[in-house]
């Protein structure tokens, strides 16, 4: 099989999560656009495993060993972003990035920082 | 536009497993499309599942087979039901939603579009008289799998179990912290979402 | 030891004291009374022997270049003659006579410890100026004595008046310095050495190239430390600092350094008759001026410092006729009797309550309550009238009769114009000074009124300092002035019968002028009655000045004065009365000439810096705040637009790099 076919795959595959990653205003949709952006590398990792076993003689399949690597830490990664995007949600009442602007400049705290949002946080994260 | 770019070299010599992967790509390449850009969240997910199957497809097609099972094994299987969880938690919208995408689409289009002709061009040009041999003996059966990454990779591998604990420890120390400083029980959605997030972990 | 080792150790000592006070006085508040007075007796035992082996022979000479420090070398360096031998006693005299009644009269003062370490400094300062060989070691002593004059006058700096007096001390004194430094600096370039003995060797030799001018330049300097016309105006008012700081630095040390620097460095100066005629008009108008002003004083203290300045007076004007013999002896016997004239004003402050001359006069028993200060006082007054057999009448008649020798021709270096004015100048401030100490002492002892407050005894440590003080003020003058040619090596000082009769003569003549003038207006003072005390008689002697200093301004509308109708100055001086009690308004003058330019040229600074420079500098923050203002823009807080820009970035760069790379 042609080598060109699996990369020019893995390369749209990979522009598009990065098309999510920046348009999309939901941040479970951002993990979601990020998962295909990693899964458009693991495609990459497996077709020139393939393609090096075959033609280098290479017995070491780096690539698939790296693979189920990136599939696991992508796992740990979706777990804790879930959790991370779920406190936030409990803490402002929303998870749209585009709203999540504490950082910009001249920034004033209209965010809930009192007693009753502490308490919302604390429990998002429980 | 996969087709587009793949055919002055692809289409000279088309077998039967080079049209599989081409179909299955384009059933995955559109459905990644949808997935960034359906307005339906709950939709969204469901086309990251067709999206992530094709991609096991395409593991079995270059003979990466255990690959594919745990493919969909953890994504399929756990990672998509974990990011339902969380747009049910976090009360998305059920339906269309006129505001899924943020006032920044069109320099995230533009972006997107540079990476993708770059990346695509460059793959092109690079791997233009590259041929895989998919003849003989599977490249990714569980035996070859298991073998190398027991014989060669066993630091890392140990080393990965020693990050996935860490990520359990991070969630369970998250939980404990909140339990310490909340005032009401924790709701029940919550304690299922720590379950649920360690076996996404692991 | 050799006698090297002692003199170096003379000055060290009470510097290594200083240190240690200001080391020690907050951690171990038992150690600074012994600390202050130790080292300072030490270092006048030290000094006595070293006056017994130098014993007016030949000078002891020792020096060691510790760096080369460019053309003309600066070595550390003693050179102790008679004068220094001498002198140093007097320092160290005055110096724990000081130290010791300082223990009594700042018992309370929280500040003590810093007090005596600063005294202690000052101390060390004016040994290392009478021991110096070098110009510039003696310069550093100098200057030191300039700062340490600073912080004292200012010790009771809560109150505006020490701020002021300390602050117009520093900047006067420093007004003369600046010509000073440049003088030592031609001195030394016309004599190729700062060593005072090459110093002098060069101008035996006739080496010195410029001396007019550089005599003018150290006079401005000795000017400003000796407090001479017209440079004298910070002593009076430096008299707000505490009462033994006024006794060391204003009377007896610290205005004698610029007399004993001309004293040393005569010969420089004689080299230039200009410049002797000038030191003999400023002599004759500093004298007979503080006389006149002494005798308008309000302010006991005020009246000491005139007295001071006039009595300094007599010192230059012994220098004007060449005669440093006549000039140190009556600078030895000057700070004996002057430094107990202040130490027992500050009892007799203390006892009263009040620093005002119109206050004591209305109080009767003030010498019955102070003994002590009451005889001892006397004596000093009566060597300061110059009567006989007191140290002062010896000391001033040395002056007088060398003043004589030159008027009447017989000094060939020294014009003779000179003599003649010092002499008439002289003459007439033995009458004022007979006049004013009079004065001082009818008004402050002889008062009727009201009884004075009883405070119970004053402290032993103070009392006890006077009688020492009074021994030499009565009796130093007639045993020294036969001995003592054979230290200076100088004319003899036997006084003269013509200046004899004539001084003592004109002083008897104030005397009863002013006794009659107080007879004839004491009636008026229990019509006008005035007055006011401190407002706690019974606290230490250090508060009770401070709040007398602070009180007088507004009881008497001045610091300096009080329109007391019972002053027999004001019968003695009539319409100069008014312009005597502010110092004929010199102080006006210079602020008119100097306070006032300088400071419309500080508003006009200030107008330039705000107005001009500042519009530069804001045009300049203009831009950046713009362009800040614009990147400020970018921080949307967005992190999507971030990443954006991020990749966008980063796209472009991979094409570039790919580019380049195919070479494209």
């Amino acid at each position: 099989m042609h080598l060109a076919y699996p990369a020019v795959l893995s390369a749209l595959l990979f522009c598009t999560g990065l098309y999510g990653v920046l348009a999309r205003r939901n941040a479970i949709l951002v993990l979601m656009s990020v998962e295909l952006m990693l899964n458009a590398v693991n495609l990459n990792l497996v077709a020139f495993d393939v393609w090096l076993s075959k033609t280098a003689r290479d017995t070491l399949h780096s690539g698939q060993a790296l693979t189920l690597f990136t599939i696991a830490i992508a796992a740990a990664e979706i777990g804790i972003g879930l959790a991370i995007v779920l406190a936030v949600y409990r803490n402002r009442g929303t998870s749209d990035i585009d709203r999540l602007r504490d950082t910009a400049e001249g920034h004033e705290t209209d965010g809930p920082d009192s007693d009753a949002p502490a308490a919302e946080k604390a429990e998002a994260t429980a | 536009m996969s087709l587009a770019a793949a055919a002055p070299h692809g289409f000279l010599s088309p077998n039967g497993v080079e049209i599989a992967f081409l179909l299955v790509g384009l059933v995955t390449f559109g459905a990644a499309l949808v997935t960034v850009t359906t307005r339906q969240l709950v939709h969204a997910a469901l086309w990251l599942v067709v999206t992530l199957g094709g991609l096991a497809v395409e593991y079995l097609l270059l003979t990466a087979e255990f690959i594919a099972w745990v493919q969909v094994l953890i994504y399929v299987g756990s990672v998509v039901v974990l990011l339902l969880f969380g747009l049910m938690l976090t009360r998305a919208p059920i339906g269309r939603s006129p505001d899924a995408d943020s006032g920044n689409r069109w320099a995230a289009l533009a972006v997107a579009l540079a990476a993708a002709a770059a990346l695509v061009w460059v793959v092109v040009d690079a791997f233009r008289t590259t041929w895989i041999d998919l003849h003989g003996p599977a490249a990714g059966s569980t035996e070859v799998t298991g073998a190398s990454l027991f014989q060669n990779w066993v630091l890392p591998f140990e080393a990965l179990s020693v990050l996935l604990l860490a990520a359990l420890v991070g969630a369970i120390v998250l939980s404990r912290k909140a339990k310490a400083e909340t005032t009401g029980t924790p709701t029940v959605p919550d304690a299922r979402r720590g379950r649920a997030e360690k076996e996404g972990a692991r | 030891m050799t006698t090297t080792t002692l003199a170096v150790l003379v000055p060290l000592l009470p510097f290594l004291a200083a240190v240690a006070g200001l080391l020690l006085g907050r951690t171990a508040p038992g150690f600074v009374r012994p600390l202050a007075v130790l080292p300072t007796l030490t270092a006048l035992v030290l000094a006595v022997l070293v006056a017994g082996r130098q014993g007016g022979g030949q000078a002891i000479s020792a020096a060691t270049e510790l760096t080369p420090t460019g053309s003309i070398p600066i070595e550390l360096s003693l050179y102790i003659d008679g004068f220094a031998a001498l002198v140093a006693v007097l320092v160290g005299v005055v110096a724990t006579c000081v130290q010791i009644y300082s223990t009594g009269y700042l018992r309370d003062d929280p500040r003590y410890p810093s007090y005596a370490a600063l005294v202690s400094l000052f101390t060390s300062a004016m040994l290392l100026v009478v021991y110096s060989g070098d110009l510039i070691v003696l310069l550093v002593g100098w200057e030191v004595m300039g700062i340490c004059s600073y912080f004292l006058v200012g010790h009771y700096w809560e109150t505006p008046e020490a701020r002021a007096a300390s602050l117009k001390a520093f900047l006067v004194t420093k007004l003369g310095d600046v010509p000073f430094l440049i003088g030592l600096f031609a001195l030394a370039t016309d004599a190729g050495s700062f060593q005072i003995t090459k110093v002098l060797g060069t101008v035996a030799s006739g080496g010195l190239d410029h001396p007019t001018r550089i005599a003018l330049l150290l006079l401005a300097g000795v000017a400003g430390k000796s407090a001479q016309f017209p440079l004298h105006t910070w002593l009076p008012d430096a008299m707000a600092g505490p009462t033994p700081v006024s006794a060391l630095i204003h009377a007896a040390t610290m205005v004698a350094a610029g007399v004993y620097f001309v004293a040393r460095l005569l010969p420089v100066f004689e080299a230039s008759a200009a410049a002797m005629v000038v030191l003999a008009v400023m002599a004759a108008v500093t004298m007979i001026g503080s006389g006149l002003c002494a005798l308008a004083q309000d302010d006991i203290k005020r009246v000491l410092a005139y007295s001071t300045i006039g009595q300094l007076g007599y010192m230059t004007g012994a220098l004007a006729v060449g005669d440093r013999g006549a000039a140190v002896f009556h600078l030895l016997s000057h700070g004996a009797f002057k430094a107990l004239l202040f130490l027992a004003a500050g009892v007799i402050i203390h006892a009263a309550g009040t620093n005002s001359l119109a206050a004591m006069s209305r109080m009767s028993h003030l010498r019955d309550r102070v003994p002590d200060a009451y005889w001892t006082m006397s004596v000093a007054l009566l060597a300061l009238a110059a009567i006989p057999p007191f140290s002062g009448f010896f000391s001033k008649e040395s002056v007088l009769g060398a003043a004589e020798h030159v008027a009447t021709g017989h000094a060939e270096r020294v014009p003779g114009s000179t003599g003649w004015i010092v002499l008439v100048a002289g003459l007439v401030t033995a009458l004022l000074t007979a006049a004013y100490a009079t004065r001082l002492w009818l008004l402050a002892f002889r008062g009727r009124g009201t009884e004075a407050p009883d405070h119970g005894r004053q402290p032993l440590s103070m009392t006890v300092v006077l009688w020492v003080l009074a021994v030499p003020s009565l009796a130093f003058g007639g045993l020294a002035y036969r001995t003592l040619p054979d230290w200076f090596g100088g004319r003899d000082l036997t006084p003269t019968l013509l200046t004899s009769v004539l001084g003592t003569g004109l002083a008897l003549v104030g005397l009863l002028a002013t006794y009659g003038a107080w007879q004839h207006t004491t009636a008026l003072a229990a019509r006008v009655p005035m007055g006011a005390v401190a407002a706690h008689p019974e606290g230490g002697a250090g508060l009770v000045e401070e709040e007398a200093i602070v009180g007088h301004e507004p009881a008497y509308g001045d610091v300096a004065y009080a329109a007391d109708p019972a002053d027999p100055g004001r019968l003695l001086l009539g319409p100069l009365y008014r312009h005597a009690a502010v110092g004929f308004h010199l102080d006006a003058v210079y602020s008119a000439l100097f306070v006032r330019p300088v400071r419309a040229g500080a508003s006009l600074v200030q107008f330039l810096d705000r107005e001009v420079v500042d519009t530069y500098v804001r045009g300049a923050a203009a831009l950046p705040r713009l362009l800040g203002a614009a990147v400020r823009r970018a921080q949307t807080g967005n992190v999507q637009t971030y990443v954006s820009a991020l990749l966008a970035g980063t796209v472009v760069l991979a094409v570039a790099v790919l580019l380049v790379a195919t070479g494209a």
